[in-house]
């Protein structure tokens, strides 16, 4: 008993002490409400509202409880499927080879002595173009029927494919607009090239190493945190692929806004559909918006996934230089 | 870090609860002071852009004028349904809308996103039966329901070319057009298609399921919501004679073709360029003809039947602009003085289908004197008078089903998809299974 007392009075704090304590975490909270606000706001509220309205009928102006029937039907949908497998496809395919063909173009436009000003101008500014006028004009140039491409090809007797309309195709296509503006990965791969210590390349050299192995041995591990970032912002960016397989998509199916023209989305079959394009369609075109979030949250569990193996990778890259 | 989690949780709900609860439905009621004289003015959303619509539009307005000088309309053009359904979702409104399209009529009447108009229609003595053909009963109302009214309407049917026709009639069954696209499809030496009949695929531009479905009398849904498409043989018997033609061209010199098109509503549009011999379209393109290709001399005809079904030679499908007030409109009372105006009045209707070339939507418009016709206009007149003719009844999911059909029609003529009875029974499948999510049936 005593020794109970005795441990009560031990961890008492005096009065003055508790309420500096007070002030100091009040003040500590007055300096984080604008996170916090911001937080709440745009994360907290619309994530909470999207598990919410998962769990009804919602069409973006009425509300029916419907339990699990969203999160079942995903199961079953498949388009949703389709689409998973088209951004993943994307996610392996398109990815690499953009991280790839950027530290490529980076490492020419380093090397090269003149006219690197003139080529670092050309292959960044196509990362300028809009989104859309970007697929429009690539839609535009593959054309089958009027295109450019097509013209020269068939100019020596080679028929082009039908690059968008083709579900053989159509995400290769997508993918030479992806390496097209690549410029914005170049950018960063060249800053990262240009930070490699030019000693290493020099005793390297001197004990007979040949450009391939300065490469490999050098180039390669000192860029590898650039390296990393850019392929998991590349998965995070790709996994919220949108703008261009939705015009791209419409624009070679040919249909219009009028009455009576339905756009398929992914046309050619699919094949062009991504998650958040599916996602969209169902809570603004077909008014399932319930269903729309459970999408959004299996978006949201994959990027969360992505986004925390970055922080992981990140922390050994520090623990590395260290 | 717990305790700020949780008030972070605590905000999130109370804001959460605070938003839900906006999406309550109310029922329209319509004021006591409906026949105020007060000086009012109304907004109007609405989608015509083109110069010869607005003015025509303008002076349909000038009209309503001259009979409500009250009320003064403020209107905004080019206004799409996504605009719309934001302004009402938002809390803001304009008084009145017009859509293209009654694809949507089925969500904007279940969700409360217009009004219901039948209190005003009740209290305007106007007996809709009596009023409007029977078609059009089908697309402005759903469940009992009617939240939008008729603007005008549109008649689908065959244009022809006459000089690419080499004086051959227009056909009138499914076996003449095939026969006939082929006499008249010119190709080149490799097979390039230089001159079409008639491009059967479902992806030409009006060519859609929605509007090719008439020509065999194919069914969409049954009376339970539930699709007809993967039971009704009409949908093999169209889908199987558009892939043998298809075929005969090749799918990828026809796509190649399709997609040396210009824009469909542009002068570029390959009927009046003379690229194809027919083409399915609505009653506006002889407007569009007479301003962006007056050469051209071209007759119009009722789409071709399928061959055992001659008796229905001269249906067409219909659909039509549609009209409303909001849920959340500000004046519903001077907003019901302009719907009515535009949806009911012969002279307004007579007026708009003269200047821009479309069917009115009301008997006595149909009948009225002042209405112009010509022998290519009247085609269409005829084909909306039609017992036969049909159009697609409003249905929740409206669009699903039309996209997911026509994504199957492109696999089954691309000859992606090789069993035409399964592919039939996966759309089956895909409209039930969203009809149970969206509408629980």
């Amino acid at each position: 008993m005593a020794s109970t007392a005795l441990g009560r009075r031990r961890h008492e704090v005096p009065s003055a002490l508790r309420g500096g304590r007070r002030r100091a975490n009040l003040r500590a909270l007055l300096y984080l409400s604008p996170w916090l606000v911001g937080f709440s706001v745009f994360f907290l509220y619309p994530l909470l509202s999207t598990v919410y309205f998962s769990f009804q009928r919602y069409d973006l102006f009425t509300l029916e409880p419907v339990g699990l029937l969203n999160y079942r039907y995903f199961l079953r949908d498949e388009a949703a499927w389709t689409a998973i497998r088209n951004t993943l496809w994307l996610v392996v395919v398109m990815v690499p080879l953009r991280v790839l063909f950027g530290l490529g173009v980076a490492q020419l436009i380093t090397k090269i002595k003149a006219g690197a000003g003139v080529f670092r101008t050309i292959f960044y500014l196509p990362s300028l173009v809009p989104l859309v006028a970007g697929t429009l004009g690539f839609v535009y140039l593959l054309n089958p029927g009027t295109g450019p491409v097509q013209a020269i090809l068939g100019a020596v007797g080679i028929d082009s494919p039908d690059w968008f309309g083709d579900p053989a195709w159509s995400k290769w296509g997508l993918t030479m607009l992806g390496l097209w503006s690549v410029g914005d990965l170049m950018v960063i791969f060249m800053a990262a090239l240009l930070d490699v210590p030019k000693q290493l390349y020099e005793a390297a050299a001197l004990d007979g190493a040949n450009a391939w192995r300065q490469f490999v041995h050098i180039t390669l591990p000192v860029i590898r945190p650039v390296l990393m970032f850019a392929t998991v912002t590349g998965v995070i960016q790709t996994l919220q692929y949108f703008t261009q397989a939705m015009v791209a998509a419409r624009v070679a199916s040919g249909a219009t806004d009028s009455a009576g023209s339905v756009f398929v989305p992914g046309y050619p079959d699919q094949s062009t559909l991504t998650f958040p394009e599916w996602l969209f369609h169902q809570g603004f075109r077909d008014f399932a918006m319930g269903y729309a979030c459970v999408l959004a949250l299996v978006l949201f569990a994959v990027s969360m996934v992505f986004t925390l193996i970055l922080l992981r990778q990140f922390r050994g890259f520090a623990e590395e230089e260290a | 870090m717990k305790r700020l989690l949780a008030i972070s949780a605590a905000a999130g709900l109370a804001l959460l609860t605070a938003c839900t609860a906006g999406t309550e439905n109310s029922a329209p009621s319509i004021a006591p002071s409906a026949t105020s004289h007060d000086p009012v003015t109304i907004e109007f959303w609405h989608g015509f852009s083109a110069d010869n619509e607005l003015k025509a539009f303008d002076d349909t307005l000038a009209g309503f004028k001259q009979k409500f000088p009250w009320i003064t309309v403020k209107a905004t053009k080019a206004v799409q349904d996504d605009q719309i359904l934001q302004s009402v979702r938002g809390g803001n409104p304009p008084d009145v809308a017009l859509s293209f399209t009654t694809d949507s009529v089925a969500q904007f009447c279940k969700a409360g996103i217009f009004q219901d108009l039948n209190p005003y229609l009740k209290a305007s003595n106007i007996d809709p039966a009596a009023l409007f053909p029977k078609v059009i009963a089908e697309y402005t109302q759903y469940q009992g329901k009617r939240c939008v009214m008729p603007m005008l309407a549109d008649a689908y049917g065959l244009y022809y070319n006459k000089k690419l026709m080499k004086g051959n009639e227009p056909p009138k069954t499914l076996s003449e057009l095939a026969d006939l696209t082929k006499k008249l499809t010119v190709k080149d030496a490799q097979g390039n298609i230089k001159v079409a009949g008639f491009v059967p695929t479902s992806q030409m531009y009006e060519n859609a399921p929605i509007h090719t479905g008439v020509m065999v009398g194919a069914k969409w849904t049954n009376p339970d919501g539930t699709s007809a498409i993967g039971s009704d043989p009409q949908w093999k018997t169209l889908m199987t004679w558009q892939k043998d033609l298809v075929d005969w061209f090749g799918y990828d010199k026809l796509e190649k073709f399709r997609k040396s098109f210009g824009d469909e509503w542009s002068a570029d549009n390959p009927f009046n360029k003379g690229k194809v011999a027919m083409a399915i379209d609505g009653e506006w393109r002889n407007a569009m003809l007479a301003s962006d290709a007056p050469d051209v001399d071209y007759g119009t005809a009722p789409m071709p039947v399928a061959d055992d079904q001659a008796q229905r030679y001269g249906a067409g499908f219909i659909t039509g602009t549609i009209i409303g007030i909001p849920r959340g409109a500000k004046h519903p009372e001077a907003a019901w003085e302009l719907v009515k105006y535009l949806t009911t009045d012969t002279g307004a209707l007579v007026g708009l289908a003269n200047a821009i070339r479309n069917v009115p939507s009301t008997l006595p418009a149909l009948q009225s004197p002042d209405l112009k016709k010509d022998a290519n206009f009247q085609t269409f007149l005829d084909i909306f008078a039609n017992p036969n003719s049909t159009t697609q009844p409003a249905h929740i999911n409206a669009v699903f089903n039309q996209q997911t059909l026509q994504e199957a029609q492109i696999q089954w003529e691309s000859g992606r998809a090789k069993d035409l009875d399964a592919l039939l029974a996966d759309v089956d499948k895909k409209i039930n299974d969203k009809l149970k999510l969206t509408a629980g049936g």
